[in-house]
């Protein structure tokens, strides 16, 4: 029986698909096809995925417009979540303070001066009700950008979540929980990377037995790339962490179908427009191929890479900031043409402080327009069959197997083994900041020009842009909101609750996450959960190397 | 001899791209450069500003947290009877600027300084140190 081409297969998938109602048409009424391409092409979700995972891609669904916030206390973010909703964007995004994402609680001394700074202040229950306060959290996703303390974070939402009557099974959104890729390039971490993964394999197993619309971890490239890495380099050390938290869950007795489905990806838009593209294709293609050759997935959805994208915040300068706007919409587009599911972009004072309002709302607008102005969402993979595309994809292809290679050779054909070792010998850490070091030499060299930073740079003494500030009176009104609730609470309760975390940390067999909820319940700080883990666990400490 | 410079992160930050790049470009410039590595406090980097007898401290602040955390190390510095500079390099925005230098802070270094510049000030600086 002659095999079904993929372009049959393509057609029987999109007649299946649900398709917005809209004219899909040119601005002067050329008909257009749902994805272009001859007979023996590669077709949107069909396998192995290069041109989307979905056939009918943004004629079923635009991407979600998901705008990552937080700043001060949970009462200021919840206002701007709320506003973000209003304005019509469709998921929420929680950025979290320093102390948050390290598992400190906002009057610990090492806390000073960060407390509600880059993210919101978070640390107990209480603040989380404040947090999603008015907010249907079974009607919208969320996401949490939080590592560390990832599972704490997580049994802090299901404990809110079902004190104001919303069951976890309702619960949909993304932990993004990828603790590798803080060792490699974001640096947030506490707990040495084996003793971390344990944490990791707990979220999986809860989330796969009880969460069935939450996805348990965000394979982020993009932090590696922000810390400097190239677009190869990201996207190999981002799958190849994937790999690990695939073979971890195997470990835990999960199937390979059990688990990749619940992973999601998350990518850079940086400014090289092309190769952002053929990132993203070779990323999908990559993934398809490992997950059902390598890992011998039989259910589609673990083949088909979903991936959320950030425009670089990098990219973006201190000098005319205005003109981040316009970097931010090109690095946006590549992310919708390469087939995004969801997408952030940055507000043009990010290079200068938190995002004021209006900002965001003009990044916001960013997406709306590239969304529903341009066109560019009625076609799938517009870019296909560009001759300098595909090889493009092909190139970047080539380049991730190559460093998976030398991943698998670090960990004697173990991925997990790999990215782990890869962390103990400074081997990812190393790489990154060669990559960063020789971007920047061609910086000062003068060999790539950067708009207004040196070159182009009429323009840079006029007034500045008006930025958010955070004082330190948001500092003092969490100090004293961490105060009260630490003297309303029952604190036999919480003594017990710790008591029971730190001895089923010690037993490895032991799944953390109904300790860490019943602890988040009884209003256990943050810091207080983190402690009983790191007397268990012990803390990692970073050999500094330049 | 050449210019001794520690450079550190203080606090919670982890964003240690622009300080390795910094010390890399230090370090061709001819410099000696010493890392003591994420999560530092202000004690511990004038402790190890003093124990190695640097001419000039750079400190690398990405979360907002420099006007409560480079004051700091300033004064630990001159608890310790330390004169040394102290430089601040990363997204501070330009409103805090004269602040930062009211409480004893040399120069700072805002997004999209050159790497000549840097090398630049930091020279002048350990000049006039000693």
């Amino acid at each position: 029986m002659a095999e079904e081409s993929a372009l049959e297969e393509w057609r029987a998938r999109y007649e299946r698909a649900a398709i917005r109602d809209e004219r899909f048409a040119t601005m002067s009424g050329v008909a257009l096809a749902p994805v272009y391409g001859p007979a023996d092409a590669e077709f949107p979700g069909v396998y192995p995925y290069t041109r989307g995972v979905h056939a009918s891609m943004y004629r079923s669904r635009l991407w979600t417009m998901r705008m990552f916030a937080g700043f001060g206390t949970a009462v200021d973010t919840n206002e701007r979540f709320r506003e973000i909703i209003r304005s019509g964007g469709t998921g929420l995004s929680t950025a979290f303070d320093m102390p948050t994402l390290l598992g400190l609680d906002s009057d610990d001394p090492m806390s000073l001066g960060e407390v509600g700074r880059c993210g919101v202040a978070i640390d107990t229950l209480a603040d989380v009700h404040d947090l999603f306060a008015n907010i249907d959290l079974a009607s919208i996703t969320t996401s949490m950008t939080i590592n560390s303390p990832a599972a704490v974070m997580l049994a802090l939402f299901v404990a809110h979540a079902e004190s104001v009557g919303v069951a976890r099974a309702e619960l949909g959104g993304t932990l993004q929980n990828d603790i590798l890729k803080e060792y490699q390039a974001q640096k947030e971490f506490v707990f040495p990377p084996r003793q971390s993964m344990r944490l990791v394999r707990d979220t999986i197993a809860f989330t796969a037995a009880e969460m069935p619309k939450w996805n348990s971890i965000s394979v982020s490239g993009y932090h590696i790339r922000e810390a400097g890495s190239t677009a190869a380099e990201e996207l190999a050390f981002t799958l190849a962490n994937g790999f690990a938290y695939v073979e971890l869950a195997r470990q835990a007795g999960l199937g390979v179908d059990d688990v990749a489905p619940r992973l999601s990806f998350f990518f850079n838009a940086h400014i090289d427009f092309f190769e952002e593209i053929a990132k993203y294709r070779a990323a999908r293609r990559l993934w398809a191929k490992w997950m059902r050759g390598h890992y011998g997935a039989s259910d589609e959805r673990s083949w088909q890479l979903r991936f959320h994208t950030q425009t670089a915040g990098v990219s973006l300068t201190a000098q005319q900031p205005e003109i981040n706007i316009a970097r931010t919409a090109i690095e946006a587009l590549a992310g919708v043409l390469g087939g995004t599911q969801s997408l952030h972009t940055n507000s043009m004072d990010e290079a200068l402080a938190l995002p004021s309002e209006k900002a965001a709302r003009i990044a916001l607008r960013t997406q709306q327009i590239i969304a529903h102005e341009t066109n560019v969402a009625n076609v799938a993979d517009p870019l296909g069959g560009s001759w300098f595309v595909e090889q493009l994809t092909d190139e970047m292809e080539l380049e991730a197997e190559v460093l998976f290679a030398q991943i698998a050779k670090m960990g004697e054909g173990s991925m997990l083994e790999g990215c782990i070792r890869g962390i103990e010998e400074n081997w990812f850490q190393g790489r990154i900041a060669d990559s960063a070091y020789e971007l920047e030499r061609s910086f000062n060299a003068g060999q790539r020009i950067v708009v207004g930073v040196n070159d182009f740079t009429e323009g840079n003494d006029e007034d500045e842009l008006a930025t958010l500030r955070i004082t330190n009176e948001d500092e003092r009104k969490q100090l004293h909101r961490l105060e009260k609730v630490r003297h309303d609470r029952d604190s036999d309760a919480v003594r017990a609750a710790l008591t029971r975390l730190a001895s089923e940390a010690a037993d490895p067999t032991i799944n953390l996450m109904p300790a860490l909820i019943a602890a988040a319940s009884a209003f256990a700080t943050i810091g207080e959960m983190m402690s009983a883990l790191e007397g268990v666990f012990g803390r990692y400490v970073e050999v500094p190397t330049l | 001899m050449s210019v001794r410079v520690l450079v550190a992160k203080v606090g919670l930050d982890g964003h240690d791209r622009g300080i390795k790049v910094v010390a890399r470009l230090l370090r061709d410039a001819g410099m000696e450069v010493v890392y003591t590595g994420l999560f530092q406090t202000p004690e511990t980097v004038a402790a190890a500003a003093v124990q190695e007898d640097v001419d000039v401290v750079g400190l690398s602040m990405l979360s907002g947290a420099h006007m409560t955390l480079a004051p700091l190390v300033v004064q630990a510095l001159r608890e310790r009877g330390s004169d040394v500079p102290v430089v601040v390099g990363g997204i501070v925005p330009p409103g805090d600027l004269e602040e930062l230098r009211s409480l004893g802070v040399a120069a700072v270094f805002r997004p999209g300084t050159s790497g000549e510049e840097i090398v630049n000030v930091i020279n002048a600086l350990a000049a006039v140190a000693r």
